[in-house]
């Protein structure tokens, strides 16, 4: 917490353009439950953003982020590594998962949604739940934390848009398969893009699946002070950063979300351009900090 | 006060008032007539020697001027520019009356100034360490104001802030243009140089309890000021459509993060350039949000108000300078509904005309509707500033603090004190919104009580 801010203790990509960090935040460690997110700013003229905690460990005092490079600032981020510091970590931030004995929850996850939905496996079985975990990827390549996931669960699915590992299909057929299979579900929980939130959403409304998605809107300040992050649940606008980021998916507006989360993406957009055309760019301080080489295994 | 042109200023973030020079400041303070009863004084929620200091003014100790306001009001180069002085001191002015008050506020303000341009502030004399820690959560104008009269008081003073930068509203809330954010830094520096603990990044009541300040990390004393900071929606159709703002989102963007400058930072705002932009409200945050907008190129920049321009929470000074920077003023105008496209964003709000009838409870005329007369007004941009209400990370995480309606805490009005032992609560969390300087008054009180019940241990 000093004037470098938070230091990184350990850095590694997980897939292409995928990082873990685990990064030196003993406050935040110490309170982390599953479920809750932090906002980090990497250097001065940077912008805040929310990042679920995948993990924490309270002796050691540190947390652990996953990263997906895709806007600037993420870019950025993954090319920070061990020793390297980031500016501000604020958090634990949000409402902690509801987790309690369910009977057998089904655990969704698209891309690098498992690195959100890992912990709460983790927790939910830890509660005596029945953890059945269907990790969804585009590819072979972009899976993340399986054996991770296989630790924390009872039964694992993988599941691949393009067959390169585990099944081919989407993550939506495999629930209907287990759905049709007469599985008793108790839960499903979902995290990923919104596209597929909303899909799983769809096959469990019919049965009447408890169906819990974990929100990623907008956000500036993650404490209920901006309101950026509303989003409409059961007809009413609730703040994803206090009031979520889990949501009941039944209630949950996905339309508008998707519609509120274009808000900046010509900005995105350009912002990204810049940072890609001049690699050397940015502010001195990370400049200073950066080994500028990817280290990500190809 | 001479000022930034309008036409200049509203494509510019720099101060719009440009402060006094020494010939102006010494002419304003010739005016003081040095009442034996000065009822500026009283005027002042934390009561600054007005007639001492302009007294020094007048001999050209610019300095002594300035350290003899500091010893009631830690952050004078604020209050000179952000304090509604027409209301307090200028307002109980003996001169006010017939010739007009005598300018405290910009002579406040020079002093201030002077003195930061000087590098030798006037720092008060701080008393031997008392051995009490005292932890003050929020880093706004109440928190800041206590934190300076504690430190000198020699308690071991921590300030909590949950954004990465300490000020509270100060930073977020008021614009570059009223407040440069340089001279809010520079007042916090000369607090880190009087002792106090900034530590920035820790949202009490989710980093940390009340309860854990007091157990392991050692606090005997606890401030909540953590002011009112959620923002009110109107709750009227289309009001999640891209475009729609509440104002602290809109001047959070602007002015802490700095949205005004991207892509030098990276924070974007939507883009307000040739577009239609209006904010609904008529306090000065709708003023400071209009202003912005208009400073980030807009070409139509509306106050949308029910009421009329009387009843307006605004200041007259914020009122006049917006007017004179190009908004358009549609009074008795209500919006009921905002209009999107297919793909979400605003485009248009859907407005009804007011007239007034008889007085509210807060005693000013209610604004009804007059049927029949909606219209619609082309729109890309709508910033709601209708007020604020409390912010409740604190008070959901410590049981014990009661609160009253709109979950506000409750305090003793005189001593501050909370119903939870050693927890004092000052400024907008317990009163509501209210200004900079009624805060600073409240975390001069809770620094009054909190330092005695350090001395005496009694509840």
């Amino acid at each position: 917490m000093g004037i470098e801010g938070f230091s990184i203790a350990e850095a590694r990509f997980l897939a292409p353009d995928v990082k873990l960090f685990r990064v030196v935040a003993p406050r935040v460690a110490r309170k982390q439950q599953p479920g809750q997110f932090v906002i980090i700013r990497i250097h001065e003229h940077g912008e805040r953003i929310p990042l679920t905690i995948a993990d924490s460990n309270p002796t050691e005092g540190t947390i652990t982020i996953i990263v997906q490079g895709i806007g600037k600032t993420t870019k950025l981020l993954n090319r920070l590594n061990a020793g390297d510091f980031i500016l501000d970590v604020v958090g634990p931030l949000g409402r902690p998962s509801d987790v309690r004995l369910f009977g057998t929850v089904v655990v969704i996850s698209g891309g690098v949604g498992t690195a959100i939905a890992y912990p709460i496996a983790k927790a939910l079985q830890r509660a005596g739940n029945h953890v059945i975990t269907i990790l969804g990827a585009r590819t072979k390549n972009l899976l993340i934390l399986e054996n991770e996931a296989r630790a924390v669960s009872d039964e694992v699915f993988v599941i691949t848009d393009d067959g390169s590992y585990g099944e081919k299909g989407l993550v939506t057929g495999k629930l209907d398969a287990l759905i049709a299979g007469g599985k008793k579900i108790d839960l499903v929980l979902a995290i990923g893009p919104i596209p597929m939130m909303r899909a799983v959403a769809e096959k469990t409304r019919p049965c009447g699946i408890k169906t819990i998605v974990s929100l990623n809107p907008i956000m500036v300040d993650g404490t209920g002070m901006c309101g950026g992050c509303r989003v409409q649940v059961a007809g009413r606008s609730q703040f994803a950063c206090v009031d979520g980021p889990e949501f009941d998916a039944h209630e949950v507006d996905f339309d508008g979300l998707a519609k509120r989360n274009a808000m900046y993406r010509e900005s995105e957009r350009q912002a990204l351009e810049q940072f890609v055309s001049e690699p050397e760019s940015g502010p001195e301080l990370i400049r200073h900090r950066c080994k500028l080489e990817d280290v990500a295994p190809r | 006060m001479p000022e930034q042109k309008p036409e200049e200023r509203r494509q510019n973030f720099a101060e719009v008032n440009l402060g006094l020079n020494f010939h102006l400041a010494t002419q304003e303070a010739m005016r003081c007539l040095e009442c034996a009863n000065p009822k500026c004084i009283d005027g002042c929620p934390v009561g600054v020697k007005v007639k001492d200091f302009i007294a020094l003014v007048l001999t050209g100790d610019y300095l002594g001027a300035a350290a003899k306001i500091r010893e009631d009001n830690i952050l004078p180069a604020v209050t000179g520019r952000v304090c509604p002085q027409e209301d307090q001191c200028e307002g109980t002015c003996i001169m006010n009356k017939k010739f007009g008050a005598v300018g405290i506020g910009y002579l406040e303000r020079f002093v201030a100034d002077y003195e930061r341009e000087s590098g030798q502030i006037g720092l008060p004399p701080i008393a031997p360490p008392t051995g009490k820690k005292v932890a003050i959560v929020g880093s706004g104008p109440a928190g800041l104001s206590a934190a300076g009269d504690l430190v000198q008081r020699g308690h071991q003073v921590t300030v909590f802030e949950a954004l990465h930068e300490v000020g509270g509203v100060l930073v977020y809330g008021i614009p570059e243009f009223r407040l440069p954010k340089e001279i809010v830094r520079q007042e916090v520096e000369n607090m880190k140089r009087m002792g106090v603990e900034f530590q920035t990044n820790v949202v009490v009541g989710k980093t940390v309890t009340v309860d854990e300040l007091f157990g392991e990390e050692g606090y005997h004393a606890v401030l909540v000021a953590t002011g009112a900071g959620l923002p009110q929606f109107l709750g009227i159709p289309g009001e999640d459509l891209c475009g729609v703002y509440s104002a602290n989102e809109f001047l959070t963007r602007v002015n802490l993060m700095k949205a005004y400058k991207f892509p030098e930072y990276d924070e974007p705002i939507y883009n307000c350039r040739g577009k239609n932009v209006a904010v609904v409200g008529g306090g000065n945050t709708a003023m400071d949000a209009i202003r912005s907008a208009l400073r980030l190129g807009a070409k139509n920049a509306y106050v949308i108000y029910r009421r009329s321009v009387a009843e307006m929470p605004a200041r007259a000074e914020e009122v006049k300078h917006a007017r004179e920077e190009g908004v358009q003023f549609l009074l008795l105008n209500n919006p009921i509904g905002f209009l999107g496209d297919e793909k979400g964003w605003l485009r248009a709000v859907q407005c009804i005309k007011m007239e007034l009838g008889p007085a509210d409870e807060s005693g000013r005329r209610r604004p009804v509707p007059v049927q029949g007369s909606e219209y619609v007004l082309p729109l890309d941009v709508a910033i709601i500033a209708v007020g604020t209400s409390s912010n409740p990370l604190v008070q959901s995480t410590t049981p014990d603090l009661k609160t009253r309606k709109g979950g506000y805490i409750e305090a003793d009005p005189e001593t501050l004190k909370t119903s939870k032992m050693g927890v004092f609560g000052a400024g907008d969390i317990v009163t509501g919104a209210a200004t900079v300087i009624l805060a600073m008054g409240a975390g001069r009180k809770a620094a009054t009580a909190i330092d005695e019940y350090l001395r005496t241990g009694v509840w």
